[in-house]
């Protein structure tokens, strides 16, 4: 049977000689059309199910934080969409020590958009004290750990503070900034936040100004 | 290009001449009526229950401590997932709905009879399974209704002796209804039962596309090889198994595409009411989603009136009219089984009511009206005049069926005519 097409088929089903035929056609295409518009109509409350659920938009809003607390060069750790957000503050010495190593990074300036535009600057914060990162591996999504007063060193000479990611050995600086010749290839993210007051973040949104 | 990838495709799987076998070139009769759109509707709507069945899974917990928060969660918290519950819910009904009307088709046209034996037996499971199917489901939700229809049921089986007690703790999984027994029940309901249907309605039809499609007239379409003459041969194609084995009368259309576009316009009307329905009234004043299912199930306090969805109560009601507990279900199954054994109470053979005698359409409709007035028995509260008016129904339920079996033999029937009367 393999010898019969559509096309004979449908010379034998139908008369020679249709009447109104082009009517016909239009008609078929018509209805064909609203078909297709009623199915897609039908397919939009299965596809925006699969969207985050309320619940899951609530669990996800935005988390304050006060950091009255934080003490210099300490790292707090703050669940945001169910990731670790860090806030550390940074001393003067550590920021001082962030231009040292601009040659060993991939992305020293963040030009990769890993960070809102009002963090895109050399601390990649808004307040040069204050860090706020997604603690979150660009590679492949572990957590980095926090190696502070020399630790760092035995990954990158001359660096005493920095990030190190267990997983695949990515290091990242006190800015969450890569360096060359490890498996992650962007900074690590900045979350959209801004400053409440001098001692509350909002992790989540930016500001907006009125 | 096209016919040659065609081509490539037809040498390894059988893709055109399956559809030029069971549509493009299948002989239709050509005056099915509007009866026969039913099935049509009953596959979009069991396509509709699976679709919105696996959509409905993603969000549902079956335990007995979630099922019912997540159903909750389902309506208010995910995005169109009160759309697509209610679809489901209302599919429920709307299935019930088309397969009665499918089934009473099948009566009044004799598609029951010789040789469609069998292709009324695996209609028959497909309704026992669909049954199954819509009981186990209204129990997932965990209301009071879920709960305590489901303690119902099982009971029932309680009254098979010697054996009863111990196959309720068996199926529940538990001494009482359960987490246990929702959570099989949810694995029978969205994957067995399912699969069990698929593959009945994928027979059903490969027995109808066997024996050929009824008609209302009840005619023959298939006629001996040989015994038509060229000019009274159908002028359309028809698929070589069919004029192989027989000659096709010129009382045929190909079903694609005229008996698609017909139930393509039934269809449409369908999708009228189905949608009034789903956003208008999906719960149907307490029929499609009972009241008191809006309540967690507590296994300390029955509703004060119980019954079950809209689509059991006449059976329902032949369980009510009989004063004896083995007696009731059995009386309720047997209702089911006389209809299973249908093809053999009637002995006539002339199939389409159209033809018969005056007592068999009477006989029929007085059956039909006896079903819905148990239906209403059966759904509305307990009162004395019912306990009495349910019995008089039920014994009407199986005389239909005696009836038959006794006028059917030597009955004073019109002739059928040779070809479908133009």
């Amino acid at each position: 049977m393999s010898d019969v097409s559509v096309d004979a088929n449908k010379s034998a089903q139908e008369p020679a000689n249709t009447p109104n035929s082009n009517r016909r056609k239009f008609l078929t295409v018509a209805t064909s059309v609203v078909g297709a518009v009623g199915a897609a109509g039908v397919a939009v409350p299965f596809i925006a199910s699969w969207q985050p659920s309320a619940r899951a938009k609530a669990a996800g809003a935005d988390v304050e934080q006060d950091i009255s607390g934080l003490q210099e060069g300490q790292l707090i750790r703050v669940m945001w969409r169910s990731q670790p957000v860090w806030i550390v503050r940074r001393t003067p010495e550590i920021l001082a020590a962030l231009s040292v190593s601009d040659d060993e990074l991939k992305d020293p300036n963040s030009e990769a958009e890993q960070q809102p535009v009002y963090a895109q600057n050399p601390y990649r914060s808004i307040k040069e004290e204050y860090l706020v990162l997604v603690g979150i591996c660009t590679h492949l999504g572990c957590s980095p750990q926090h190696l502070v007063d020399g630790a760092f060193e035995e990954y990158a000479e001359g660096v005493p503070n920095g990030f190190f990611c267990p997983c695949h050995g990515s290091k990242f600086d006190m800015a969450g900034r890569v360096f060359k010749n490890v498996p992650a290839g962007l900074n690590l993210v900045v979350p959209p936040y801004y400053f409440i007051d001098d001692n509350t973040i909002l992790i989540g949104s930016d500001e907006v100004t009125a | 290009m096209m016919s040659n990838m065609m081509s490539w495709i037809e040498q390894r799987i059988p893709m055109m001449r399956v559809a030029n076998q069971h549509a493009i070139q299948y002989p239709a009769p050509r005056n099915m009526n509007v009866w026969y759109v039913f099935g049509f509707m009953a596959t979009i709507v069991l396509v509709n229950q699976i679709v919105t069945g696996i959509w409905l899974t993603m969000n549902f917990e079956p335990s007995a401590e979630r099922a019912f928060a997540s159903v909750e969660y389902i309506m208010r918290e995910v995005d169109y997932g009160w759309l697509i519950r209610y679809m489901h819910s209302t599919g429920a009904s709307a299935f019930f709905v088309v397969v009665y009307l499918h089934m009473f088709r099948g009566m009044m046209y004799g598609s029951y009879q010789k040789p469609r034996e069998l292709l009324w037996v695996f209609g028959m499971l497909i309704y026992l399974a669909l049954m199954a199917e819509a009981f186990m489901g209204y129990v997932l939700p965990w209301g009071q209704m879920s709960y305590w229809g489901a303690q119902v049921i099982v009971s029932l089986f309680s009254a098979i002796p010697y054996i009863g007690p111990d196959l309720v703790q068996w199926i529940q999984g538990d001494y009482v209804i359960s987490g246990a027994t929702l959570n099989r029940f949810f694995a029978l309901h969205v994957i067995a039962l399912p699969l069990v249907i698929v593959i009945l309605v994928f027979l059903h039809i490969v027995a109808l596309h066997e024996v050929g499609s009824n008609n209302p007239d009840g005619v023959n379409i298939k006629h001996k090889k040989g015994s038509l003459p060229e000019g009274e041969k159908t002028q359309y194609k028809i698929h070589e198994y069919y004029t192989e084995k027989y000659d096709i009368a010129d009382d045929v259309v190909p079903f694609f595409p005229h008996i698609v576009l017909k139930d393509l316009v039934a269809f449409a009307v369908f999708l009228f009411i189905f949608s009034y329905i789903l956003f208008f009234a999906p719960e149907m004043d307490g029929k499609f989603l009972e009241h008191p299912n809006f309540e967690v199930a507590n296994p300390l306090k029955t509703p004060q009136h119980i019954f079950p969805v809209w689509y059991f109560t006449p059976f329902y009601a032949i369980l009510k009219a009989v004063p004896d507990k083995l007696g009731g279900v059995l009386t309720m199954f047997a209702a089911i089984g006389f209809l299973f054994a249908l093809p053999w109470f009637d002995r006539g053979n002339v199939r389409s009511w159209r033809y018969r005698s005056g007592l068999h359409k009477v006989n029929l409709i007085v059956f039909a009206i006896v079903f819905i007035f148990l239906g209403y028995l059966g759904g509305t509260p307990q009162e004395a005049w019912k306990i009495t008016a349910s019995q008089i129904a039920t014994v009407m339920y199986f005389g239909f069926f005696i009836l038959l079996f006794i006028y059917s033999k030597n009955e004073n029937t019109k002739p059928v005519p040779e070809r479908i009367p133009r």
